[in-house]
């Protein structure tokens, strides 16, 4: 029989409705190939006593019947989220030792519906970066490879993405800031879906920007995404911005097929020195999707090019404010004071030596623009463009567009340590196509799609409507499908 | 534009509350001078009478009935403190 770790969330979840397989074995499958996969540096707390006792209370509950989807699924949670009793330290070394008393929303609603946590995934320190390098637990690594170097998984979802590409855990939860579900994804050959913002509750999830940041699944399939968000989604009173709209069966929406759909390709998404295979995966996913009958149409979004200075100053300004937390006082580490220290120096040399360098420069640059004088130039003219971000979108889409394809990714993933002498603002070139998401609030997903001519999964991006999930989903199984990427990556590891 | 020297750098770090040692300062004032740079691109956009976002759905933030719905757990709430003692968070003097 198949490996049950490598089994999709479907076939899985089929499988375990029929008795062919239980819960703890899958469970145990998945436990196995995580501890042989330490050299991907994915998991960074594992819990296999608390995995293999959700397990068997999985397998009671399939066994009275009418269990939900996700009952029995093992799941990586991204180090980002509290779990109670669990380490959760968004890959900081400020939050060393800290044990949440309480459980995020996102992963007590799969708890709830059965799924099996296997413990927690490496990322980018508070999720900022886009290569799973900021992190104090190390580099997560791709399991892709081509030659001698060690590729980067992306970021800052890198365990998450490594996990799932490896068959290390069958779905693993993701949050997306600026793209950080959807980048990863793409340089796994997985698929990653990041939510309307507000479809996922972020009680429980430490804040990054609160007015982007947003949770979702990153799964082997387009069908695993729809089942695995579902189980996610949904209003949450203990977060104010939480949308209290009913949650679509999106599994149900699937196979609707795409004819008479119009999707939009944005001229503005053409960047100069694209490299020629990213243009080519772009029109040929173009092609496929009018193939399966939709239709195509050309799209100006013109405040494109502004959406990267704009993430850059909204990120930081946000993310300095609730970064403010991390003193020393109530959870993580203290630093050691000397002779005489006040309260000043506690918090200046615990924040130094918490926080890494690319946090500590966010942390500036967001103090830097909401500081007097500069508040009005940076960080108010930052929000008003992004109205007018959101607003080229607002009019695509009254136009009758249904979902709009653009790549995901400027390149492959490159290789780790890469990028360590690069300026930061070349690292941020990254996010280039999917930040424009976030500042528009709007669901967006990465679908593999094809290799590049080194073997490297290349992936594209829809993106949809507003709170249409379910017509985003279909959207990209058909692409899914169109573009059959069916490669693995072969295990070295 | 705005370029960020030493005193402005030392100012920031210290509004952050990140202690940053004196020879670090100039390298640090040059990496926030270029990521400044980058972001000075939005002068050119247009955004007169434009309004600023506060909120990208638009929907009213829900209120809820102004009543007590957890508490009474100080032992759970000191549980991660790197300094607690008889109930409170322990820090250093704070007023002389």
């Amino acid at each position: 029989m198949t490996q049950p770790n490598t089994l999709t969330i479907a076939q899985a979840r089929d499988a375990l409705r029929k008795g062919e397989l239980t819960a703890v074995e899958l469970t145990e499958a998945c436990l196995k190939a995580i501890d042989a996969a330490d050299a991907l540096n994915a998991f960074v707390h594992k819990t296999p006593e608390l995995a293999l006792e959700r397990a068997r209370a999985a397998d009671a509950r399939l066994a009275a019947g009418a269990a939900p989807s996700m009952c029995g699924i093992p799941v990586g949670i991204k180090d980002l989220f509290c779990t109670e009793g669990v380490a959760s330290q968004a890959a900081s070394h400020i939050l060393n030792g800290f044990r949440p008393e309480y459980e995020s929303t996102v992963s007590a609603q799969l708890r709830d519906a059965g799924a099996v946590m296997l413990g927690k995934l490496n990322m980018d320190e508070f999720a900022m970066g886009s290569s799973n390098e900021t992190s104090t637990y190390g580099d997560a690594v791709n399991p892709w490879k081509v030659d001698d170097r060690r590729l980067t998984p992306g970021g800052s979802s890198g365990g998450s993405a490594a996990a799932v590409a490896a068959d290390l855990c069958l779905g693993a939860t993701g949050t997306d800031t600026g793209g950080s579900i959807r980048q990863p994804a793409a340089f796994t050959g997985t698929v990653g879906i990041k939510p309307t913002y507000g479809r996922c509750s972020r009680w429980g999830i430490v804040a990054f920007a609160s007015s982007l940041d947003q949770a979702g699944p990153m799964t082997r399939t387009v069908r695993d995404a729809a089942i695995m968000l579902e189980a996610m989604c949904g209003h949450d009173p203990m977060d104010s911005t939480s949308a209290d709209l009913p949650v679509p069966d999106f599994e149900a929406a699937l196979g609707a097929g795409v004819k008479g759909r119009k999707i939009g390709i944005p001229r503005e998404y053409r960047m100069e020195g694209m490299p020629s295979e990213i243009e080519k995966l772009w029109a040929d996913g173009a092609d496929m999707l009018r193939d399966a009958g939709a239709e195509i149409v050309d799209i100006s979004l013109p405040h494109t090019k502004y959406a990267l200075p704009t993430y850059y100053v909204i990120a930081p300004a946000e993310a300095s404010s609730n970064l403010a937390r991390y003193d020393g006082v109530r959870y993580g580490h203290r630093a050691k004071l000397a002779q005489g220290d006040g309260i000043t120096e506690m918090y200046e040399k615990t924040r130094a030596e918490g926080f890494g360098p690319e946090v500590q420069r966010r942390v500036m640059i967001g103090t830097y623009v909401l500081s007097a004088g500069f508040y009005d130039a940076y960080y108010n003219r930052a929000r008003k463009v992004r109205t007018l971000i959101k607003r080229d979108f607002d009019t695509v889409f009254a136009d009758g567009v249904d979902a709009i394809l653009t790549p995901a990714t400027p390149s492959a993933a490159f290789g780790l340590g890469e990028m360590v002498d690069a300026d930061p603002v070349q690292m941020y070139l990254n996010d280039v196509f999917t930040v424009t998401v976030n500042l528009a609030g709007l669901p967006g997903i990465a679908v593999p799609a094809g290799l590049d001519r080194q073997g490297l999964p290349l992936g594209l991006q829809l993106i949809g409507r507003p709170w249409d999930e379910a017509g985003l989903l279909n959207t990209a199984q058909v692409l899914e499908e169109a573009a059959g990427f069916v490669s693995k990556p072969a295990k070295w590891w | 534009m705005s370029r960020i020297d030493t005193e402005t750098a030392r100012k920031v770090a210290k509004l952050a509350r990140i202690a940053v040692p004196e020879d670090q300062l100039p390298a640090l004032a040059g990496e926030l001078s270029n990521i400044l740079t980058f972001m000075e691109q939005l002068g050119e956009v247009d955004v007169d009478g434009v309004e600023p976002m506060t909120s990208v759905t638009p929907m009213r933030l829900k209120r809820r009935d102004d009543t007590v719905t957890a508490g009474s757990m100080p032992d759970r709430i000191l549980s991660n403190a790197p300094d607690a003692r008889e109930g409170f968070f322990a820090v250093p003097k704070v007023v002389e």
